[in-house]
């Protein structure tokens, strides 16, 4: 059988010979209008700052700088090009950018490509549109010229451009318009006309993702290719002192064993043309380990350090009036505290790569979510220029953020594995599940405590919230940008913007330092920020005897667009109308400039609870693809209540407890609730949904709980507080 | 030197009796629509059929299914039901990081075949097994009930 080839994109447009001739627009000439683009000589032609191919065979090609991971982005992108453009949708294709910060930079990151923050539709929101418009504005330029007719008489609409009694395709008409000059400046659509945008575009990688001819990076294979399956140390911090490879290279089918060390990861590889033989020797391997460095704690140990701080002062991240002193002078103060353990992201492709390495430089194919990062990183390893890493885009199964690691720990242990062999052959690099949970980089521990002050009319007038965790951006290329005054925003995001009126508020941060690799977890601080508010505000309900949703709805006089999603969410379930033996928490929360309010029902199967149904309202400006913003809030909400219901990385002595599905447990079919999601109608700029529909689950679940049993819920997983559910 | 029915073909492959017919397939037929998830048969990614029966291939010996009808996501769609799934798969905008799918495609298949019209609980007991990160759940449980439509109205066509 034929090895199944990856060829970088520049070999296949080489191999392809003119071919695929077409044209493309740079991102920035929609906006400065730069030179022409057009150009038969290939290699040229597929000049960077490039969105759009148009080909003879009239397909319409669209480059998406950013990682198809599941959220849509390989369906929302080509949305924005083909509405401008007026393509027909059944003629749109996607294709992943190479890496190239200059032209296919995140426009939210300045220069620097990469995909996360729920930015992905966001940022290319004007980008995407102005290229489909000017490449329209082509299309019509030609067959002006063409027909001898003025372009005011020319009509293009599903693909098809026409004047009077004369029509002709985009790819009859590709050469043509690739000859014109690229406009300077393009007229968008007025929304009320558009076709596309606020419709339910087909995705365009369902039918190759339903038939196994979609390529991820686990299925590249490349000619000599050797897979790497690594053999890591036990404990974080620990370093390879020596190791006996004589049994592992008698297993048949081992080639190489090999030591390696990066800045983020060391340990021993071992390597065969298939995957069976390399974990073979790699389980026959032994190995000692320095453990002078290594960290040797236990998460009950850390959670009792954190307990600690949490009564101290820490540094101020936000504060409003005077909450010590309005608490003293509180008619009845509350408290309570919330726990939170570490999260393995378990994507179910576990992390993998392929680097190769040649004359050039460094090629590498994987389902790339850092790529400026991981370039400069591997650049740095390897001693090589960022310009020499070469980056080939492939769909990722899954990531949940884990793909965009600030270490670029996997890329550079294939990286450095593939320099072990002195560039003798490809290496891929494969994980299996439990070197993928054991690896690190977890959505880190956490403890909060709240306190709240209510007068005597049980007005909320004090708020103190101190969180305590480790800093997810400390020792990154971030932290320069994005931690301010010792506060890394990621731990109070969610908490430090709390959007009720409270008069007196302080939230107050302390960050230790744990030697455990912690990393962005689908929707950062929110994932526990969300969680500590919204279910202690539920708390303040109880305690002031107010319905919880109209006591949000009192403190949200001044974020009206909180307020419209609460209020349809909340009518949607039918809030005010009880159902029989049935319970109902609501929570609302915003992350990443998109705001969504979920209701949970619950019932009681026995000592179990079950959750019958989820209503979320979600705003997050111009609906693109509404379709796909229903599967976003579906997605988030399952990927919230696995880590609400069972979700926990362990330590013991400092060695990860968990390995594998069966004890790290994730959200199942049978578990699955009925979820119904309502789109608040909006004319703003669209934001993202990847993350926000996450953090909001597990508060509306706790909160609902809280109503059927009366006792709050401080700690996740639920799991872990004898709280089951059928 | 394993002898091995994938598709309807015969093939060989030069591995070892005990390697999982995953990566029998993956690594040396070159079939990579089959996924490895997690080596344990906990996630169902790695399903395959085996004479028609959803089978964890990366904890079954290729040498314990010589002899047998092996049947993968690439050749599925050539069956009425599982061309049904498939054609269902899309029509839901099923997948999402599509990772999974593979697996949950041929689970979907071995269900409608051996229960046409699959009610909510069949459909849990025969697809709980093949765990989704992103979630599909939904959209996986809709087109299961589609395809069902589907190829109960085309196999009352051909009779």
């Amino acid at each position: 059988m034929n090895s199944i080839l990856n060829l970088s994109r520049r070999e296949f447009l080489q191999a392809a010979g003119g071919l695929a001739l077409g044209f493309y627009l740079p991102q920035s000439l929609a906006q400065s209008g730069p030179g022409k683009t057009v150009s038969t000589d290939l290699a040229n032609a597929f000049s960077p700052n490039a969105f759009i191919r148009i080909s003879p065979d009239n397909t319409v090609t669209v480059i998406v700088k950013h990682l198809e991971m599941g959220q849509g982005t390989y369906t929302g992108l080509p949305t924005l090009v083909a509405e401008e453009l007026d393509a027909d949708w059944s003629q749109i294709r996607a294709e992943g950018a190479p890496a190239d910060a200059k032209r296919y930079n995140n426009l939210f990151w300045g220069e620097a490509q990469g995909t996360g923050g729920s930015t992905a539709l966001a940022n290319s929101y004007e980008q995407l549109r102005k290229a489909g418009a000017a490449a329209r504005a082509m299309m019509v330029a030609a067959a002006a010229e063409q027909w001898q007719v003025p372009a005011s008489e020319i009509n293009v609409s599903k693909g098809i451009v026409s004047s009077k009694n004369k029509k002709a395709t985009f790819g009859e008409l590709a050469a043509n318009a690739a000859k014109q000059p690229v406009p300077a400046d393009v007229k968008l659509k007025d929304p009320k006309d558009f076709i596309l945008i606020g419709k339910p575009a087909a995705r365009t990688d369902a039918r190759a993702k339903s038939n196994g001819s979609a390529i991820f990076t686990q299925d590249v294979k490349l000619p000599g290719m050797l897979t790497a399956v690594v053999l890591h140390p036990p404990r974080f911090g620990a370093k390879l002192k020596s190791f006996d490879a004589s049994k592992a290279k008698q297993i048949k089918g081992v080639e190489q064993v090999v030591a390696f060390s990066t800045p983020a990861t060391n340990g021993v590889a071992v390597l065969a043309k298939d995957y069976w033989s390399a974990k073979k020797g790699r389980d026959a391997l032994s190995a000692e380990w320095d453990e002078s460095a290594a960290f040797r704690r236990g998460s009950s140990d850390i959670m009792n350090e954190y307990k600690n701080l949490a009564i101290k002062p820490g540094l101020s991240a936000r504060k409003d009036g005077n909450a010590d002193e309005a608490l003293k002078a509180a008619a009845k103060t509350l408290e309570a505290s919330y726990e939170f353990p570490y999260l393995a992201h378990a994507s179910m492709e576990p992390m993998n790569c392929v680097v190769k390495l040649d004359g050039g430089g460094c090629e590498i194919w994987n389902g790339e979510q850092f790529h400026t990062v991981d370039q400069a990183a591997v650049a740095k390893l390897l001693g090589l220029a960022p310009g020499q890493v070469r980056i080939n885009q492939l769909y990722a199964g899954g990531s949940f953020g884990r793909r965009a690691n600030p270490k670029s720990d996997f890329l550079l242990e294939a990286a450095a594995i593939a320099k072990a062999l002195n560039r003798a052959a490809p290496v891929k690099l494969v994980w299996g599940r439990e070197d993928d949970m054991r690896a690190g980089f977890y959505r880190p521990m956490y403890y909060h405590t709240l306190k709240a002050g209510l007068d005597a009319q049980g007005n909320l007038t004090a708020w103190k919230h101190v969180i305590v965790g480790q800093s997810i951006l400390t020792g990154t290329a971030f932290e320069p940008m994005m931690v301010k005054n010792g506060i890394d925003g990621t731990s109070v995001e969610g908490a430090a913007n709390l959007p009720y009126a409270i008069p007196n508020l302080a939230v107050e941060l302390h960050t230790p330092r744990i030697d455990v690799p912690v990393q962005w977890w689908r929707s950062v601080g929110s994932t526990h920020t969300a969680f500590a508010t919204e279910c202690f505000l539920d708390e303040i309900a109880r305690e002031a005897k107010k319905d919880p949703f109209e006591l949000r709805r009192s403190l949200l006089g001044k974020h009206p667009r909180h307020k419209t999603a609460l209020e349809l969410a909340a009518q949607k379930a039918g809030w005010g109308n009880p159902k029989k033996g049935v319970s109902r928490g609501i929570a609302v929360h915003e992350s990443f400039n998109t705001i969504v309010a979920q209701v949970v029902e619950v019932s009681r199967k026995d000592a179990a609870v079950k959750i019958e149904r989820v209503i979320c309202a979600v705003d997050c400006g111009v609906a693109v693809n509404p379709n796909i913003i229903a599967m976003q809030m579906e997605s988030g909400i399952g990927f919230g209540l696995s880590a609400a219901l069972s979700g926990a990385i362990t330590l013991k002595d400092g060695i990860v407890e968990q390995s594998n599905f069966h004890d790290y447990p994730v959200l199942r079919m049978n578990q699955m609730p009925k979820i119904e999601v309502f789109i608040v109608p909006s004319k703003e700029k669209p934001t993202g949904v990847g993350e926000p529909g996450t953090p909001v689950i597990a508060p509306a679940l706790a909160n609902a709980i809280l109503a059927m049993q009366g006792k709050p819920i401080r700690a996740l997983p639920m799991s872990s507080q004898g709280v089951t559910f059928v | 030197m394993i002898s091995l029915s994938v598709n309807g073909k015969l093939v060989q492959a030069d591995a070892d009796d005990n390697t999982p017919l995953l990566w029998v397939l993956r690594d040396y037929l070159d079939m990579t629509g089959t996924k490895f998830g997690c080596g344990m048969a906990l996630c169902g990614a790695c399903t395959v059929h085996v004479d028609g029966k959803p089978t964890r291939s990366c904890v079954t010996p290729a040498s314990a299914v010589a002899g047998k009808q092996i049947v993968t996501v690439e050749q599925i769609g050539e069956t009425r039901v599982g061309r049904a799934v498939q054609a269902a798969w899309a029509a839901e905008n099923v997948p999402q990081c599509g990772y999974c799918q593979s697996g949950q495609v041929m689970a979907a298949t071995a269900l409608l075949a051996a229960i046409p019209s699959p009610s909510d609980a069949d459909i849990d007991a025969a697809m709980s097994g093949n765990i989704c990160r992103c979630a599909t759940y939904p959209r996986i449980r809709a087109a299961i009930k589609r395809a069902a439509k589907e190829a109960g109205m085309k196999s009352k066509e051909q009779a």
